[in-house]
This record gives structure tokens, C-alpha cells and sequence, in this order.
């Protein structure tokens, strides 16, 4: 009887395909995924940012990136928003929200733009291979090794931050942010943009250490910054984290929901390929019918 | 299978190269002109993919519509062998061969479309389970496996009088590779024909995993996808709708063949099937109404965007007006206005893949509207065109279709 049941479940799991989502419960314990708790991470600062693009310089020697058609001492660069792309790992935009400064000038802020290092990436969630992964450090990494150029990680990441090599015929890579990888993974290491810059903008260190920080620097200054740590909560968190004294809505970040990007796609694919239970009760119900049809025309001969 | 089907090789009965096999066959080759430009440019050279719209046409039509319109292969062989609806037999050889050569050229596409083309066995050794993509990968690959056994039978029938006549004046290597294959063929056919009933199951099977993971792809971007199309049920409305277009793809494909090697068409099969249709699509359309009421999400089809006008053009175009008149008895029985039901659904089912992969798709930060670029356009025109001239062939050449009536008599 019980067998029954779960055949007939198991047909109308795998039609339903979304079967999973009535059943939440379950559903939630075939993720198992865990962010990294040790992770480290980076607080930026917006309201300190000069746009001086030595972060981009800087990024741009650290991962010997090709030369940019214009230098990094060209501010007028900033004239037009940007993005991050193959030879630009990271990109400072100026956004002007209509605050004034003491001499009733409009005042800039500078927002530097970069992958977050998702605590639980859609990138890695949805690479074919597994090219994608979060390390225990913190970092996205990109394995160029098993990669096979199907931009799935383009298409998944709701930062729109993997850039593609369209040029390259034969070989194109997935390219983003390392988070420098190898320097953090050494003592002591840093990030090129956190290391170089020189108003401190940019924090390097244990996650959770910065979003304590964050906080205190809130508490210590009333009313300088806006009460949210962008970064802490949005799509399961962010090894990237910003606070900032203008609405972060106005700075082309976007309003993102606090839910992780995978979490509906592997509920459903758990869910449903759990000990291959639906598609192998499918197959049991249609051999069933099968041997049930087959033998009704045998006898009978004819087909209707 | 192979036992009670009347199907025969149409060599002899018609000309190979008619004026629209030659017509395609220069858009092949005008296709494959492009396909070597991606190879030595890159496919920034030949496409408008750009870092914000990194799917284009070849993703929505060439692999999404593809596979999609590939369900003739499952749907017609679950009804005839599964449900065991015998007279239906002469439609599931034709309906085999295009899900087959859907498939071949739905990796071929592929082949073309990710970067690096030469990696693409990777996923068989790195495998991410958490991947929709990785998921529908391993089951389009194991499909197209089964799909290649599922029409061994037909290969084995076409050899089994031997090559014969045609080895007589040949020198004895050629002969006794020959006779290796022949030998090869017929044990083959033999052994496999006990176990088929595992193959055409596990099609079904493969099918609906697939067909569905198909529409869960794009549930990883819920903050990138217009509300019209963002829906927890898209991997049911993908399955569902390529049930659906299961049946009008047969009669699509039925009217063309006939009409291009003027065959007796099969209306009388047809009309029967098309009948099912009307129940399958009901089960889409209301699903998809359904929903789009349900999540609150149809205001946004009134808003007069591209989105909600793309929205309203497949509902009714595709969905809404074809089950309308496939009601109607005198569009079931007559060919032409079947023919057109059966290419509005299948249009429908098109439109639906290139609304959800690329309409429905709204990048944040776009750095250009994606349209797709002339090369992509001649790629996948190509892509068909070589298709066609493949299905053209191997009936020509194999026991595929059942030309009744003239055969009969």
C-alpha cells in the first residue's frame, strides 16, 4: 500500500516537476548548503571614497590585466558608469544624489564595483562543473581548468558581474574579482584594492569581525551613515559589505531579497531526485501501464 | 516494433534534390560560412551576446525550442507503445527520427554556442549536482544515447537483406567489413529488441526530467526575469506545453513531408490524434492562465511594454486561438486548417522559449539591448535547414515513413 502511494507520488512528482514546493519541510533539509563560517570579507566605506581609482590600478597589476586605453590618473573616466568587464576586475562609478556639500556644490560619491563573493553564490549553484565554488576563505573562485563556456554563471548572478571573453575563439574565460585569492589565502594577505588604498576606504578581515565594525562605526557617528550594512543580508549575505551615508538606492545598487538565488532551484532538484524516487517511480508506473495495455491487447487484439 | 510497420525507404518514389532541398542546402552552407567565423573570431564576432545578455537566439530557438519540439519523439511513443495505441504506429518511426536529429542538432548548436567547445564532455567527469543545467546535460546526453537505439531498428531493416548486389564486383576487405557490420547490425537488433521496452520507457522518463529541468534554468534569476514568465510552476509549464506540442509537431511535420514528396498524408491518423491535443493544451493553457492570474502578475500584461505584448501575442496566438479551433471537427479533418492549428502551436511553443529565455530576461544593468545579429540568425537558420536535409535523407534512404495507399495497391 505504502509502495502504491509513493509510486503514484512519484508520478505526479516528476509531472509537477516543482513538487518540492509543497513540501517545504522536507525540501529544506536536502539543502544542506552552509555558508563558509569563517569567511573573510571587506567593508567599503562609501562615505570616505575619494574615486581616486588607485583600487583599479592597483587591481589591474595584481591579476596582470592588459593596460586600459585611458590611465587610472583620468578622472574624467568617471563621466560615464561602468562596468566591470575582462581587463576590469573592479570599476569606481560617480554618482551625484543631490546632497551639497558646505560650498553648496553638489557632492559625488564614488561606489566601487566589484563580484560580492556571495556567502551562497546562484554562480556556483548553477556551473555545470563545478568551475565556480565558495572557498572556506570567502572567496568565488573560478577554475578556468573545468570550465566549458556555457555562461550560466552570467545568467544565474543577480550582481551581473561575470564578465565573458566573446573575442576569444578557442579558449574564452569567465573573469571576475579573485578576491585575490592566493594573496588572502597567505598570512597577513590582502586584497590589491584593500591594501592600496589610501584613505582606507576599504576594510580587509574576518567577516563577522566587519559587520561589528560597521556597526560601531554607526553607533559612533549618528547620523553620518544609513542604517543598513548593504551586503549583510542580501541574498544570503555578501563577503562584500557597504555602508554608506546616502540611500544605497540612489547608487545604483539594487533592492535585492534577502533569500539566497539557489534556494528554489535545489529545493526542486533535491526534491525531486532525491534517491532518484520520481524519476524511477515514474518509470515503474509507465512499465505498469505498459505490461497492463500490452496484455489487454494481446487478448484482446485490436486497439480500441 | 519493426514487425508490423509498413514503412518503406521513399528512394525511387521521388527526386532528392527538389527546389526546396536545394534551397536549404544553401543555407547550410551559408550557416556553416558563419559557424567558421565564430571559430576564428570568437563569438563576439558573429553575435550580439554582450556581458549583460549572455543567451541569446541560439539558447532560445536553436537548444530551448529544440528540445521542445523534439516531444513528438516521447509523446507519440509513450501513445503508441506505452498505452499501447497500435494504429498510431506509422507516425512513430517519422516522429523518432526528428526527435533524434532534434537532439543531434541540439548539441551541435550547443557545440557552437558555449566558448569553449572542445570542453564539452566535462560535465560527464566534473559534475555539479546542485546544477539545473548539469541535470538537464546528463539527460539530453543519455536520451540521445537511447534515442540512437530506439531507431536501430529501422538501420537494422534497411540492411537486413545484406548490401548484396551492390558488393558483387567489390574486392574481398570491402566485403568482409561488410558482412562485419551486417553481422554487427543483426546481433544488435536482435538483443536490443528484447530490452526495448526499457529504452522507450526510459525516453519517457528522460523526457519529462529534462523537458521540465528545461524551465527550471531560469529560476536561479528570479530578480532578472519579468514577473509575466518568473513563475515556481515554469518547470510544469514546460513539461506540459512540450506534451502538447508532441501531437501538432507530428501533424506539422506529417503535412510537409507529404506535401514535399507528394505522399498520401496520414488525416485519418491525424484527426484521431489531435483530438489528445485538445486536452493536453487545455492542461497548459489553463495552467499558464491559471498562474499568471493566480501570482497576481497579469496587470503587467495590459502595461503596453514589449513584455506584456510578447506575453499577450503567445497566449493567444499560440495557445488561446489553435485550441479554439481544434474544437471545431472541420479544422480536425481537413488539412489545411489543421496544418495551420498545428503551426500555431508549435509557433506558440517557440515564442513561449524565446519569451522566457530572451523577452522575459532583464539584466540590471544592461549594456545593450540584445537583437540577435545576422550571423546568429544565419547559424541557426543553417542549423535547420541542415536538419531538414537530414530528415530528407534518411527517409529517403531508410523505412521511416509509410507511404500508404500507392504502397497498398
Amino acid at each position: 500500500m505504502e509502495l502504491n502511494r509513493r509510486k503514484f507520488l512519484g508520478l505526479t512528482g516528476t509531472a509537477l516537476g516543482a513538487t518540492a514546493l509543497g513540501k517545504p519541510g522536507r525540501a529544506q533539509a536536502a539543502r544542506a548548503y552552509q555558508p563558509p563560517p569563517d569567511a573573510y570579507g571587506c567593508l567599503v566605506d562609501l562615505s570616505v571614497c575619494v574615486g581616486c581609482r588607485k583600487c583599479e590600478q592597483a587591481c589591474n597589476q595584481v591579476n596582470h590585466l592588459a593596460e586600459p586605453e585611458r590611465p587610472f590618473d583620468d578622472l574624467t573616466v568617471l563621466d560615464a558608469k561602468r562596468r566591470p568587464g575582462p581587463e576590469a576586475f573592479t570599476v569606481i562609478n560617480r554618482h551625484y544624489t543631490g546632497r551639497r556639500d558646505e560650498r553648496n556644490q553638489l557632492a559625488p560619491t564614488f561606489v566601487k564595483v566589484q563580484c560580492m563573493h556571495c556567502q551562497d553564490p546562484a554562480c556556483a549553484s548553477a556551473c555545470i562543473v563545478g568551475a565556480l565554488s565558495k572557498k572556506p576563505n570567502g572567496a568565488v573562485h573560478y577554475d578556468v581548468s573545468k570550465c566549458i563556456g556555457c555562461r550560466y554563471c552570467m545568467v544565474a548572478c543577480p550582481f551581473q558581474i561575470p564578465a565573458y571573453e566573446y573575442h576569444d575563439p578557442l579558449t574564452p574565460r569567465v573573469r571576475k574579482c579573485t578576491f585575490c585569492f592566493e594573496r588572502i589565502s597567505q598570512e597577513g594577505g590582502k586584497p590589491g584594492c584593500a591594501q592600496v588604498c589610501p584613505v582606507e576606504a576599504i576594510t580587509f578581515g574576518k567577516r563577522s569581525e566587519l559587520i561589528k565594525l560597521a556597526k560601531q562605526k554607526m553607533a559612533d557617528d549618528p547620523g553620518r551613515y544609513q542604517p543598513t550594512i548593504y551586503g549583510e543580508k542580501e541574498v544570503g549575505g555578501t563577503s562584500w559589505l557597504y555602508i554608506s551615508r546616502e540611500p544605497f538606492a540612489k547608487l545604483g545598487f539594487q533592492n535585492l531579497p534577502q533569500r539566497p538565488m539557489p534556494h528554489l532551484t535545489e529545493t526542486i532538484q533535491h526534491g525531486v531526485f532525491a534517491y532518484m524516487w520520481a524519476p524511477l517511480s515514474l518509470f515503474a508506473l509507465l512499465g505498469g501501464a505498459m505490461a497492463v495495455f500490452n496484455r489487454r491487447r494481446d487478448q484482446g487484439e485490436g486497439d480500441k | 516494433m519493426s514487425a508490423h510497420s509498413h514503412a518503406a525507404p521513399l528512394q525511387g518514389r521521388a527526386r532528392f534534390w527538389s527546389p526546396g532541398a536545394l534551397v536549404m542546402a544553401a543555407l547550410a552552407v551559408i550557416g556553416f560560412l558563419f559557424v567558421l567565423g565564430r571559430y576564428t573570431g570568437g563569438l563576439g564576432a558573429v553575435s550580439h551576446l554582450s556581458q549583460s545578455h549572455p543567451w541569446g537566439l541560439w539558447i532560445g530557438v536553436d537548444v530551448a525550442s529544440g528540445v521542445a519540439l523534439a516531444a513528438g519523439g516521447f509523446t507519440t511513443a509513450a501513445l503508441a507503445h506505452i498505452f499501447g495505441r497500435h494504429a498510431y504506429e506509422p507516425v512513430v518511426r517519422p516522429a523518432l527520427l526528428t526527435a533524434l536529429l532534434g537532439y543531434v542538432f541540439v548539441s551541435l548548436a550547443l557545440l557552437v554556442d558555449i566558448g569553449r567547445s572542445w570542453a564539452i564532455w566535462k560535465p560527464m567527469v566534473f559534475w555539479n549536482p546542485n546544477s539545473v543545467l548539469f541535470e538537464v546535460a546528463m539527460c539530453v546526453m543519455i536520451y540521445t544515447a537511447v534515442l540512437h537505439a530506439e531507431f536501430l531498428p529501422v538501420v537494422a531493416e534497411r540492411f537486413q537483406k545484406g548490401f548484396g548486389a551492390s558488393l558483387a564486383n567489390r574486392s574481398w576487405p570491402v566485403v568482409a567489413v561488410a558482412e562485419l557490420l551486417e553481422g554487427l547490425l543483426a546481433f544488435l537488433n536482435r538483443n536490443l529488441s528484447k530490452v526495448m521496452w526499457l529504452f522507450i520507457i526510459a525516453g519517457v522518463v528522460l523526457s519529462c526530467m529534462h523537458q521540465s529541468g528545461l524551465g527550471s534554468l531560469l529560476l536561479i534569476a528570479p530578480t532578472k526575469m519579468s514577473p509575466l514568465w518568473y513563475t515556481p510552476i515554469l518547470p510544469l509549464l514546460f513539461l506540459t506545453s512540450a506534451i502538447a506540442v508532441g501531437f501538432p509537431i507530428v501533424v506539422f511535420e506529417n503535412t510537409l513531408v507529404s506535401a514535399s514528396f507528394e505522399l498520401e498524408d496520414e488525416m485519418d491518423i491525424l484527426s484521431r490524434m489531435v483530438r489528445i491535443t485538445i486536452v493536453l493544451l487545455g492542461i497548459y493553457g489553463a495552467l499558464k492562465i491559471g498562474d499568471v492570474i493566480y501570482r497576481g502578475a497579469w496587470p503587467l500584461i495590459f502595461d503596453g511594454s514589449t513584455q506584456g505584448r510578447a506575453f499577450m501575442v503567445e497566449v493567444l496566438v499560440g495557445v488561446v486561438i489553435p485550441w479554439l479551433m481544434l474544437l471545431f471537427p472541420a479544422v480536425r479533418n481537413h488539412r489545411t486548417p489543421l496544418f495551420i492549428a498545428a503551426c500555431l502551436i508549435v509557433g506558440g511553443v517557440v515564442i513561449n522559449r524565446i519569451n522566457v529565455f530572451l523577452v522575459a530576461y532583464q539584466p540590471p544593468y544592461p549594456v545593450q539591448s540584445y537583437f540577435p545579429s545576422v550571423g546568429e540568425m544565419a547559424i541557426t537558420a543553417g542549423f535547420i535547414a541542415t536538419l531538414m536535409l537530414a530528415y530528407r535523407f534518411t527517409v529517403y534512404f531508410f523505412p521511416v515513413l509509410s507511404p500508404a495507399g500507392k504502397e497498398a495497391n
